[in-house]
C-alpha cells in the first residue's frame, strides 16, 4: 500500500506530528486567536497597554449595551424584523421562480439563472449609493421596507439558486402521480412537491436570513441613521473607540453565523448541493 | 395557458427586483459618472485621477496580493484534504479551516482590529513567547491588515470549492503517480491543480469582486491614506455629496473587476479552441 512506501514504521509516523502540530497550531492560532480576543473584549472591564490580558473582568458593558438606551435592543429588533421580512419576500419570489426554472420549459433558462448572480458579480457599492438616491426621491430611504428591498436584491441569488436546486432534486414523477389520481396542479404542488423541497428551501431561508443580518453596506447607505441595525451599531461603537460595545455586538452577529456553519450540511444535502447552479 | 408563458410569469417578479434594484442603479451610476452639473463630460474622471490615482493602484495591488494568497492557501488546504495520508490530520484540518467562512466582514474588521493592533493579541503572544522584543511590536493595521482580513475571510470559501472539486476527481491517476514514486507536492501541482483550475478561477474571481465591494474592512482597519476605493466612494458621498466622482470611482472598480473576468474568459476560450 501507498502508506507503507512513504513511511517506514511507527516512529516515522509519530515524528510527522511535529510539523503537522506546528502548522495546525499556527492555523488554529490565526483562526481562533482573533475570536478569543473578541470574547475577551466583551468581558473586559479594564484593559490597556501593555497588559496582555484584561485587568478586570465583568459584565457591566453587557448591561450597558442591553440597557434601554444602549441601542442594542432597538438594533437587534430592527435587524431581526428586517431579516425575517427579507426571508419572507425572498422566498415568495424564489419559490415560483425556482419551480419554473426547475420544472417548466423556459426560454433563456441559463441566462435567467445567471441574472440573479449579477448583484454578486459586480462591485455593488455605487449601486447602493444610487439606490439610496432613488429611494430618497420616493420616500423609501431610511425606512424598513427600503432596507428589506435592498437586502432582497442581494439575497435573491441564494434564494433562487438553492430553491431551483431543491425543486430539481424532487422526483417529477411524484407530482405526476398525484396529478394522475386527480389532484389539481396547485394541490399537487402544495401537497407533494413543496413539502419534499422544504429542507432545501429551509437552507435557502437560512442563507438569506444570515445575509440580511450581516449586511453592512446597503444598510449603511439606505438605512442609517433612521433604521439602526446591529452592523451599524457595531460600526459606530467601533469607530468611537468603544471596543467592548463593538465586540459584544460583533459576538451577537457571530454566533448565528457559526451555528449555521455547523448545521448547514444537515439542510443542504448532497443531492441538492450537486444541482446548485445547474 | 402555455407552459412557457406560465414559466415566464412565475419568473418575472423576481427578475423585476433585480432589474429595478440592481441593474437600473448600476446604469444610473455608469451614466452619472459622465455627468458634470447636468452636462456630459470627463470632468469626474479628471478629478478622480487627480485625487485617487494612488488609491486605485493601492486597491489593485492589495486585492491582487490577497487573491494570490487566497489561491495558494486554498490549493494547500484542498491538496492536503485530498492527498493527506493520515485520516486524523485530515479530519483536524477539515474541522479547522472553515470557521471564518460565514463570519460577516464587519465582524472580521472588528475582530482583526483588536487582534492586529500594536497592543493586540498577536504582538502580545509573540512578546510573551520571546519571539520579538516589546519595543519591536508594530501595528499591522495598514495594508497588511486589509490583506490579512481578506485572506482570513475568503480562503475558507475558495478552499471549500477547490476541495470539493478535488474530491470529485478520478483517483486512479493520483494513485498511479503516487505508486510510481511521485511526491505528493508533485502530484498536487502536476495532476490535481490543472484539473481543478476552472473551479479555482471561478472562486478567485468571485472573491476578487467581493473584495472590490467591501466597505467595512477598509473603514475599520485602515482609515488613513492611501486606502481602498470603497472607502473613497463612501467618503465622496457622505462628506461632499459628490455623486459624480463617487460614480466615476464605481465605474473604475467595475472596469477592474470585469477586466479580470474578461482575462479569464479569453483564457478559457483559448484553451478550448
Amino acid at each position: 500500500m501507498m502508506r507503507n512506501i512513504s513511511f517506514g514504521g511507527g516512529a516515522w509516523s509519530t515524528l510527522w506530528w511535529i510539523p503537522r502540530g506546528i502548522i495546525f497550531g499556527l492555523l488554529a492560532f490565526f483562526i481562533f486567536g482573533p475570536l478569543f480576543n473578541l470574547v475577551l473584549w466583551t468581558v473586559a472591564e479594564k484593559w490597556y497597554f501593555p497588559h496582555s490580558l484584561p485587568l478586570q473582568y465583568g459584565f457591566s458593558y453587557w448591561e450597558k449595551v442591553f440597557a434601554p438606551r444602549g441601542g442594542a435592543i432597538e438594533s437587534l429588533t430592527n435587524s431581526l424584523i428586517v431579516a425575517v421580512l427579507t426571508v419572507v419576500v425572498s422566498l415568495l419570489l424564489a419559490i415560483p421562480t425556482g419551480y419554473a426554472l426547475a420544472r417548466l420549459k423556459l426560454p433563456f433558462r441559463s441566462l435567467i439563472l445567471l441574472a440573479f448572480l449579477i448583484p454578486q458579480a459586480f462591485p455593488n457599492l455605487t449601486v447602493y449609493v444610487n439606490i439610496a438616491r432613488i429611494f430618497y426621491e420616493i420616500g423609501l430611504n431610511g425606512t424598513v421596507p427600503g432596507v428589506v428591498l435592498v437586502h432582497v436584491s442581494h439575497g435573491l441569488v441564494y434564494a433562487v439558486w438553492i430553491a431551483t436546486a431543491a425543486f430539481s432534486a424532487v422526483d417529477p414523477e411524484l407530482e405526476q402521480a398525484a396529478r394522475n389520481i386527480g389532484a389539481a396542479p396547485m394541490r399537487a404542488f402544495f401537497d407533494v412537491t413543496l413539502p419534499l423541497a422544504a429542507p432545501g428551501l429551509m437552507a435557502s431561508a437560512i442563507f438569506v436570513f444570515l445575509e440580511s443580518l450581516d449586511e453592512f453596506t446597503g444598510s449603511y447607505f439606505v438605512g442609517a441613521p433612521d433604521v439602526n441595525m446591529l452592523p451599524l451599531l457595531l460600526y459606530t461603537a467601533g469607530s468611537g473607540g468603544n471596543y467592548q460595545i463593538a465586540s459584544i455586538t460583533a459576538l451577537l452577529l457571530l454566533v448565528p453565523s457559526l451555528i449555521f456553519m455547523m448545521v448547514v450540511e444537515r439542510f443542504l444535502k448532497a443531492d441538492v448541493l450537486s444541482k446548485v447552479g445547474h | 395557458m402555455s407552459g412557457r408563458f406560465l414559466g415566464l410569469l412565475l419568473v418575472l417578479p423576481a427578475l423585476a427586483v433585480i432589474a429595478f434594484l440592481f441593474i437600473l442603479p448600476l446604469v444610473m451610476s455608469a451614466v452619472g459618472a459622465f455627468q458634470v452639473e447636468g452636462a456630459f463630460g470627463w470632468g469626474n474622471f479628471e478629478k478622480t485621477f487627480d485625487l485617487y490615482t494612488k488609491d486605485i493602484i493601492f486597491s489593485v495591488v492589495i486585492i491582487a496580493i490577497s487573491t494570490a494568497l487566497i489561491g495558494l492557501l486554498s490549493i494547500a488546504i484542498g491538496g492536503y484534504l485530498t492527498l493527506g495520508e493520515h485520516p486524523v490530520a485530515v479530519a483536524i484540518l477539515r474541522w479547522l479551516y472553515r470557521w471564518p467562512m460565514f463570519i460577516p466582514f464587519i465582524v472580521v474588521g472588528q475582530v482583526l482590529r483588536t487582534f492586529l493592533s500594536k497592543s493586540g493579541m498577536m504582538n502580545n503572544v509573540a512578546i510573551n513567547l520571546g519571539l520579538i522584543a516589546p519595543i519591536d511590536a508594530t501595528s499591522f493595521l495598514d495594508w497588511r491588515g486589509i490583506v490579512i482580513a481578506f485572506v482570513w475571510k475568503q480562503t475558507p470559501f475558495v478552499a471549500l470549492l477547490v476541495a470539493g472539486a478535488m474530491a470529485s476527481l478520478n483517483r486512479d491517476t493520483i494513485e498511479a503517480a503516487r505508486n510510481l514514486g511521485a511526491s505528493r507536492l508533485r502530484v498536487l501541482i502536476e495532476i490535481v491543480v490543472p484539473q481543478v483550475k476552472m473551479t479555482l478561477t471561478v472562486g478567485l474571481i468571485l472573491s476578487f469582486v467581493t473584495m472590490m465591494s467591501v466597505l467595512s474592512v477598509p473603514l475599520m482597519i485602515n482609515a488613513q491614506t492611501p486606502t481602498m476605493l470603497t472607502a473613497d466612494i463612501a467618503f465622496r458621498v457622505n462628506s461632499y455629496g459628490d455623486y459624480g466622482v463617487a460614480n466615476a470611482l464605481g465605474l473604475i472598480s467595475l472596469v477592474l473587476a470585469s477586466s479580470v473576468a474578461w482575462i479569464y474568459l479569453r483564457a478559457s476560450l483559448k484553451e478550448r479552441a
